[in-house]
């Protein structure tokens, strides 16, 4: 079966390891996660947790059938391309001279990139969108010496206001 | 009050009677607590047997069981109990000493991470960090472990929280957990499926596991299948749900089970996996016996239905809830023909066989030492009494006993999703503590048995009449049966020898012995052994060569 990805939304209570609860079920059930960004929700109790997955259907189907069953966990759902909003946040560090500092500049414009840190020899650019996007930034970039690169993981919330869970 | 009395407290008041562990320094503020609650304590001898011992008690209760251990090492070799269980969903608390929360993390003496070390094979961990904490944490890890798919759960106690001063104490009048809300009843529509379906079927079957007792759901499962007369066909787990001489009764299937059972598998138009996992053992190509076929699985636990074989109609719910409903439609009309007629021509032919197999092999006393195993686990059982509870451990005893073993309304308990070897001693003994009532009788080989044959000594001491039988081939049976149909006779690391002489040890331990060295003596001495209410351990010497 083709390999997909998926993206995953949960909520789960703040205790003391969940996180550590999370990613050790997909390490010992041997599922590949892409990404995981956690933050705590408007209500302290509770975390939000993106995960992106691969696998085939049946185990995208276990991955989310074992998640729901942790104790911890309140609340999963699939983050659907159409209906949701990813974004991440990457911070790439280019190697670069003053003779090159104008071109790598207006790449970061095109992607509507900022530049935070100059020194001599290298420029930082911090960088916020879709995986697409900062994979396609990446690839532009990708004739200079990228130094460091840092990628947060996706976060996302579904689009409108359907599907929102009350925390009570 | 401090931590350890509320903790005692907690165990009072989920009506805990027996606990069964083995104290440390961590632990020592609750074991001092709990010596003048009134619960029963069992020291056993290594704290792996707590976890088995308790998990006995679980099973023939429906209780939760309770092991407790220390810190480090005591926590550590509690692991194997709390693994075993967990493969079985056998409900238990386990409570584990820690060391001061402030030292936590510092690798100070008899310090491990216990909690985040049976992540993966509990239900739910806790460390309490609060003693404020104490209820509500040991409330609901009770309901955790005893509702929806049942399992194990662990609570670690750092020591400055046992001596920790309370202010009050006030036990949750329920359980609020946002996120934890296991499905009990099934959905009216998925069961109104199944019934349609089942109306169509020509060759209907029930395949139960070890979750319809788990469920206590044996009496609505038989009185379905009576009803429509639907045959029967269980996994090793669910050994027990009909009595062996049922007449709807085929037997247990999977690459250890009857071939008579497979066959109905096989050929029938229609499965309903009840409380089983579809796992590799029973059913080792999911996607070949259910093709062609409609597939029901009925579970608690949806995250089994579909992991091993997609069913055609899932039905998440506990198997008691769902049969309850099944049994109120009284106005189906199921008509399979010929079909239990063609079983029952199956499990004769089967039978036959078997009869003349075990004739041939006790014919030839020359090829055959000493006993038949399969002769013997059948005249045992059938010497046994009808509610007796058959505790077998793990490997050739196991098979040999599943195949052969009468189960009439009694229980048949062993270790089947972790195939624990060691598991029967402690586990009968913490059947025979639960129900002195009943007669129990463990079935071991020497491998197994001497893995916890240090609960001898728990057996005597407390007067624990259970029953133990070791099967002596001195081999490891099961491994130099695998390693002679694989690595052509080259048998490595599998040769126990002829130690420890068994009557001997009994000796040490002032315990009754019989050894039985002749199949001509099995009922006379199967009827000395099963005789008086006291422990007696009988040595059945076997012949290494019985492949099982």
């Amino acid at each position: 079966m083709e390999t997909k990805k998926k993206v995953f939304q949960l909520l789960v209570d703040n205790t003391s390891g969940v996180l550590s609860r999370i990613a050790g079920l997909f390490s010992r059930r041997g599922y590949n996660i892409e990404s995981i960004t956690a933050g705590v929700t408007a209500d302290p109790r509770f975390t939000r947790i993106t995960i992106v997955a691969s696998g085939d259907d049946d185990i995208l189907e276990q991955i989310e059938k074992q998640v729901r069953k942790l104790a911890d966990v309140r609340h999963v759902r699939e983050l659907k391309p159409g209906e949701s909003v990813y974004r991440e946040l990457a911070m790439i560090k280019v190697r670069c001279d003053a003779s090159q500092r104008q071109d790598i500049i207006s790449v970061a414009n095109i992607f509507r990139g900022k530049i935070i840190d100059v020194s001599p020899e290298s420029l930082m650019i911090e960088i916020t969108g879709g995986q697409d996007k900062i994979d396609a930034i990446l690839k532009l970039l990708s004739g200079y010496e990228i130094l460091e690169l840092a990628r947060t993981g996706i976060a996302g919330l579904g689009r409108g206001t359907d599907h929102i869970v009350t925390l009570s | 009050m401090n931590g350890a009395d509320a903790i005692v407290k907690c165990l009072q008041e989920e009506k805990v009677e027996v606990v069964f562990g083995y104290p440390g320094v961590a632990i020592a503020p609750v074991f001092d607590s709990i010596l003048s609650s009134g619960i029963r304590t069992i020291l056993v001898r290594q704290e792996q047997n707590a976890g088995h011992a308790a998990s006995g008690y679980a099973r023939i209760t429906g209780k939760v069981g309770v092991a407790i251990a220390t810190s480090g090492p005591g926590a550590e070799n509690l692991i194997t109990g709390i693994a075993t269980a967990f493969a079985d969903s056998i409900p238990l608390v386990c409570i584990t000493g820690q060391v001061d929360s402030r030292l936590m993390g510092s690798d100070v003496f008899q310090e491990a991470d216990i909690s985040g070390a049976v992540e993966s094979f509990v239900k739910y961990s806790y460390i309490i960090r609060n003693p404020e904490d104490i209820p509500r944490i040991f409330r609901e890890a009770f309901y955790l472990a005893s509702t929806g798919r049942k399992g194990p759960v662990l609570i670690d106690i750092p020591q400055d929280i046992q001596h920790a001063k309370m202010e009050s104490f006030v036990w949750p009048k329920q359980v609020k957990m946002r996120t934890y809300k296991p499905t009990m009843q099934g959905h009216a529509m998925q069961i109104a499926k199944v019934l349609t379906q089942l109306q169509k079927a020509k060759r209907p079957i029930l395949c139960v596991g070890g979750g319809v007792l788990l469920a206590d759901a044996k009496k609505e499962v038989r009185d379905f299948a009576e009803r429509y007369g639907i045959p029967v066909v269980c996994t090793m787990m669910g050994l027990g749900v009909l009595p062996t001489g049922h007449p709807l009764f085929f037997g247990m299937v999977g690459n250890n089970g009857q071939l008579y059972g497979n066959r109905a598998m096989n050929e029938a138009d229609m499965i309903i996996m009840a409380g089983c996992r579809v796992a590799d053992r029973s059913i080792s190509q999911p996607d070949l016996i259910t093709s062609g076929k409609v597939l029901v699985h009925i579970d608690v636990d949806p995250a089994e239905i579909g992991k091993n074989a997609g069913p055609t109609i899932p039905l998440v719910g506990d198997v008691k809830c769902v049969f309850h409903d099944f049994l109120t439609h009284d106005d189906l009309s199921i008509d399979c023909g010929d079909w239990v007629e063609t079983l029952n021509g199956y499990r004769r032919q089967g039978e036959k066989r078997r009869e003349a197999t075990m004739k041939l092999a006790l014919a030839e006393k020359t090829r055959m030492k000493w006993v038949d195993p399969r002769a013997f686990v059948r005249g045992l059982s059938l010497a046994m009494e009808d509610n007796a509870v058959y505790v077998a451990d793990v490997g050739q005893n196991q098979l040999w006993s599943c195949a052969n073993a009468v189960i009439r309304d009694g229980s048949f308990l062993t270790s089947g999703g972790m195939g624990t070897m060691g598991y029967a001693v402690p586990a009968a003994m913490g059947v025979k503590i639960a129900r002195p009532d009943l007669q129990v009788v463990a079935v071991c080989g020497d491998g197994g048995f001497q893995m916890t044959m240090m609960e001898l000594a728990t057996m005597k001491y407390y007067g624990v009449a259970a029953k133990i039988v070791v099967l002596k081939n001195g081999w490891l049976g099961l491994v130099r049966q695998y390693q002679h149909f694989s690595y052509h006779d080259r048998f490595s690391v599998t040769d126990l020898g002829e130690y420890p002489h068994l009557d001997m040890l009994t000796k040490a331990y002032d315990m009754d012995f019989i050894r039985l060295t002749d199949n001509d003596d099995i009922d006379k001495a199967v009827q000395q052994f099963l005789a008086d209410e006291k422990p007696v351990l009988m040595e059945v010497d076997v012949d290494p060569n019985v492949l099982a």
